[in-house]
């Protein structure tokens, strides 16, 4: 296929893709009586209208960066970690831990501190399943599924009880949050009027560090090999267990990171929910990027855009809020074939081969000499 | 090709052979070009349609279900037994009993694959495509993964059968060529270059119309005096997978500047002592010292580091990480290393520079060195492990069949490679079950027996007869 064709197939099977999402989700939307056309053009329009909507899709894209590099290192290093969820909720437990314990130091020393420790948390909850799978062989789907359950149960537990904000206790409302962190804790705002916060900047330097980890150092090499052929790689010399546990150490870092900078830029104290389900988009941002950081940041831009507008529906086209969650699994269900069927070459040659038996497409030049009988 | 012959086909790697085989088979479509069964043209869209009219192929890699009996593999082609809801089994199993029979191809119907050996899987797979009406039987290199006693008997058994069945036979194998088929083709570069019979021209002819120049497989001359012991391996006791003995109180020695090769049928322990000398497998007992340092029990990084040197049986998944581009395939055991990183860092433009080297060097084959090395052709994946191997001037090497299912034009370079490598005074066991290319190449021979060196002949009196006996476990 020539060049110009391939653009035109690769455009086709989009157009495809995207048709095929608005018509399930117009159905699904026309079936609750609301106006198809109008969710659409609140969903995509929508969060770019005015500043702060557009601020809002960055606000969603940092935690979405932040756990689908982890997912890369992870998945790259050939563990499959499902566990971004319940590695960010313990980040967020031990970033507000740490907040709440020293509200007297100062700033440069508490928000890395901060930081550190809800890496650290995440580390420690990833870092289990990676020690499972490397000293026991157990499949890391079950473990970090399972792990999930136990953080949510964990969170909950905590913000029920020893964590929440006495004054909850005190008005009796019993809202599940802890205190608010001290002001030292907080990241700083980037655009005034927005909630944009200093955490997209750390997350684009560190997929710049995660791809420079990757590609440019020994440790990476060594992840990678383990991944993409571990017979092989042990063969080599390489510690395929540890180089598991180390992906798995990476990986919950990133996630719990995802939630200290949420909680520390966004919320300033842990609320319920606060995860939002990042933890597993962040899965399908990192798949959709093509588990590397050049495509993981535009992916997860992508997504905040469908999250902003997705909320926004419920406001301006009258959708309720749930609808919201299966139109977005509706558009990543067609992304994700769209994507897969572009990546198959196979599929592609048999196009071609359909088009020109339909005559639609000239012969191969090699074929061009052949008479026919 | 008529009925009732063995056509066999054979070329280079990446001649076309298996594209031709894979489009009578139905599983490629061609671009051009016409396909005529019994005069008539066909088209096959799929392996059905070509099965419709009797052409069955058998692949390299069988394709059979191991967790199902051998006569629910069969079922899974019998459309016809496929009802509604309930599948004929009984049908099947009485058909894969009378085709068996038939043919003489024993096989038990109700054994769960998995438990079967290569050889008996092979003989699954000719069931089966029998079974499925086949009239025209293809087989993309049967011989590749059978052991010596194996190929034998399926040579045999596929002889009988051409009464009543065409085979096209795909070998890299001349000798096996010779002994079945009728006539031959040869492909080179995606085209027929010969059409003859195969009873009019000797082995050699065929290798150089393979090849396009005249194959002289190359032989140890001797000389150069042997050298200190390099690798001593005293009482080695391993385990297999099933948790048996494989090696029992194995000794060795092998010498700076010799090949030494190791005779024996496969599963007497060759495996075994490959991965224990790789550190890839834990030793009950015993020692290897590589140059006096002892290493028996140490990993398989720290082996390396020491100068070892490991050629693995599986090349595809155990020599290289068929993900990864040859430029990093080529650094596998030494990106860690100067002048590949520094300081945790690698240097891609060292990187690029050895492969560069190596790929001229090794004559390696490939669109670019950034191309997936699980894309090549065999011989040429080969290659890049022999690259990687020698560049790193081991002190011993374990090169473990190296020659298995490639094609005579690398079988020749990569001997030459050994040779050359063994000039320059490294110490290299040589595992094969191709008595020639034993006899060949090597300075001593030892003989493997159930976990023991039965023992170790000087080459001028290893001669087939004797290696046979010994193989067999009769000692002299």
């Amino acid at each position: 296929m020539s060049r110009r064709l391939r653009l035109v197939y690769a455009s086709a099977v989009v157009l495809a893709a995207a048709a095929a999402a608005t018509g399930a989700a117009a159905l699904v939307l026309w079936a609750i009586g609301a106006s198809p056309a109008a969710t659409f053009a609140v969903i995509l329009t929508g969060p770019l209208q005015d500043r702060f909507g557009a601020s809002e899709i960055l606000v969603r894209a940092v935690p979405l960066t932040l756990v689908a590099l982890g997912i890369a290192v992870s998945f790259r290093s050939g563990i499959l970690n499902i566990g971004a969820e319940g590695q960010m909720q313990v980040g967020i437990l031990a970033c507000a831990a740490v907040a709440l314990a020293f509200p007297g130091l100062p700033r440069p020393a508490l928000l890395p501190l901060c930081l550190l420790a809800g890496a650290a948390g995440g580390a420690l909850w990833g870092g289990v399943a990676g020690v499972l799978r490397a000293r026991l062989g157990v499949n890391e789907i079950l473990s970090t599924v399972m792990l999930n359950y136990i953080a949510a149960q964990l969170y909950t537990f905590l913000l029920r009880g020893p964590m929440i904000d006495p004054d909850e206790l005190m008005t009796g409302s019993g809202t599940p949050q802890s205190m608010r962190l001290p002001r030292a804790a907080w990241l700083d705002r980037l655009v005034p009027g927005t909630r944009l916060h200093s955490g997209l900047l750390l997350a684009l330097v560190l997929a710049a560090l995660v791809w420079l980890l990757l590609w440019r150092t020994t440790l990476g090499f060594r992840m990678r090999a383990a991944g993409a052929g571990s017979k092989a790689a042990r063969y080599a010399g390489i510690p395929v267990e540890r180089s598991l546990v180390v992906a798995m150490l990476i990986a919950g870092g990133f996630a719990g990171l995802a939630g200290s900078v949420e909680v520390t830029g966004v919320h300033h104290r842990a609320i319920e929910a606060i995860s939002a389900g990042y933890g597993f988009a962040g899965i399908v941002v990192a798949l959709f990027g093509g588990l590397h950081p050049a495509g993981i940041v535009p992916a997860a831009v992508f997504f905040g855009l469908l999250l902003v507008g997705a909320d926004m529906t419920q406001r301006s086209a009258g959708v309720p809020a749930n609808m919201v969650l299966v139109l977005q699994g509706v558009i990543i269900l067609a992304i994700v074939s769209a994507k897969t069927y572009l990546d198959d070459p196979y599929a592609r040659e048999r196009m071609a081969r359909l088009l020109r038996r339909a005559g639609l497409l000239a012969p191969p030049p090699a074929a061009e000499g052949e008479a026919e009988p | 090709m008529r009925r009732g012959e063995a056509l066999a086909l054979v070329g280079e790697n990446g001649a076309g052979k298996s594209t031709l085989m894979n489009i009578l088979a139905g599983l490629y479509q061609p671009d051009g070009g016409r396909i005529l069964v019994n005069g008539a043209p066909v088209h096959f869209r799929t392996p059905a349609d070509a099965f419709d009219r009797g052409v069955g192929m058998v692949h390299q890699d069988f394709m059979l279900v191991p967790s199902m009996t051998v006569a629910e593999n069969v079922a899974l082609g019998l459309r016809h037994l496929h009802g509604r809801l309930r599948l004929d089994l009984a049908e099947a199993r009485r058909r894969v009993v009378e085709v068996a029979e038939h043919h003489e191809l024993p096989v038990d119907p109700d054994t769960h694959v998995w438990q079967l050996s290569v050889g008996e899987q092979q003989r699954v797979e000719l069931v089966k495509t029998l079974c499925l009406g086949a009239q025209l039987l293809i087989l993309d290199e049967p011989t590749s993964a059978l052991t010596p006693q194996e190929t034998d008997d399926l040579l045999e058994r596929l002889k009988r059968m051409t009464a009543e069945v065409s085979v096209i036979f795909i070998s890299h194998k001349l000798n096996e060529v010779k002994a079945l088929s009728d006539r031959v083709t040869i492909l080179r570069h995606g085209a027929v270059v010969f059409n003859g019979t195969t009873a009019d021209h000797s082995t050699s002819e065929l290798a150089a119309l393979m090849t396009g120049h005249e194959v002289v497989l190359p032989r140890n001359q001797g000389g150069g005096e042997a050298g200190r012991p390099v690798l001593a391996v005293r009482g080695l006791r391993v385990r297999g997978d099933r948790g048996h003995l494989a090696l029992d109180g194995l000794d060795l020695e092998l010498r700076a500047g010799e090949i030494l090769g190791l005779a024996g049928v496969s599963g007497n322990g060759q495996r075994e002592l490959a991965d224990a000398l790789a550190g890839l497998r834990p030793v009950e007992a015993g020692s290897v010292r590589l140059d006096g340092e002892e290493l028996a029990g140490a990993g398989p990084g720290r082996i390396i580091a020491r100068g070892m040197g490991y050629i693995p049986e599986d090349r595809h998944h155990e020599g290289i990480v068929p993900g990864f581009s040859v430029r990093e395939n080529l650094v596998l055991k030494d990106f860690a290393a100067a002048p590949f990183s520094r300081g945790g860092l690698l240097r891609p433009a060292e990187i690029e520079r050895n492969a560069r080297h190596l790929r001229e060097r090794f004559d390696v084959r490939c669109s670019s060195l950034g191309v997936a090395t699980g894309a090549l052709s065999g011989g040429n994946i080969q290659k890049v492990i022999l690259a990687r191997e020698l560049a790193r001037r081991p002190r011993a090497l374990v090169a473990v069949y190296p020659t298995r299912g490639v094609d005579m034009g690398a079988e020749e370079f990569i001997h030459n490679q050994l040779l050359a490598l063994r000039r320059e005074g490294a110490g290299i066991l040589l595992v094969s079950e191709e008595l020639e290319e034993i006899m060949n190449l090597s300075d001593r021979v030892a003989v493997i027996y159930r976990g023991r060196i039965l023992d170790v002949l000087p080459s001028r009196e290893a001669t087939r007869e004797r290696l046979g006996l010994l193989m067999a476990g009769v000692a002299a």
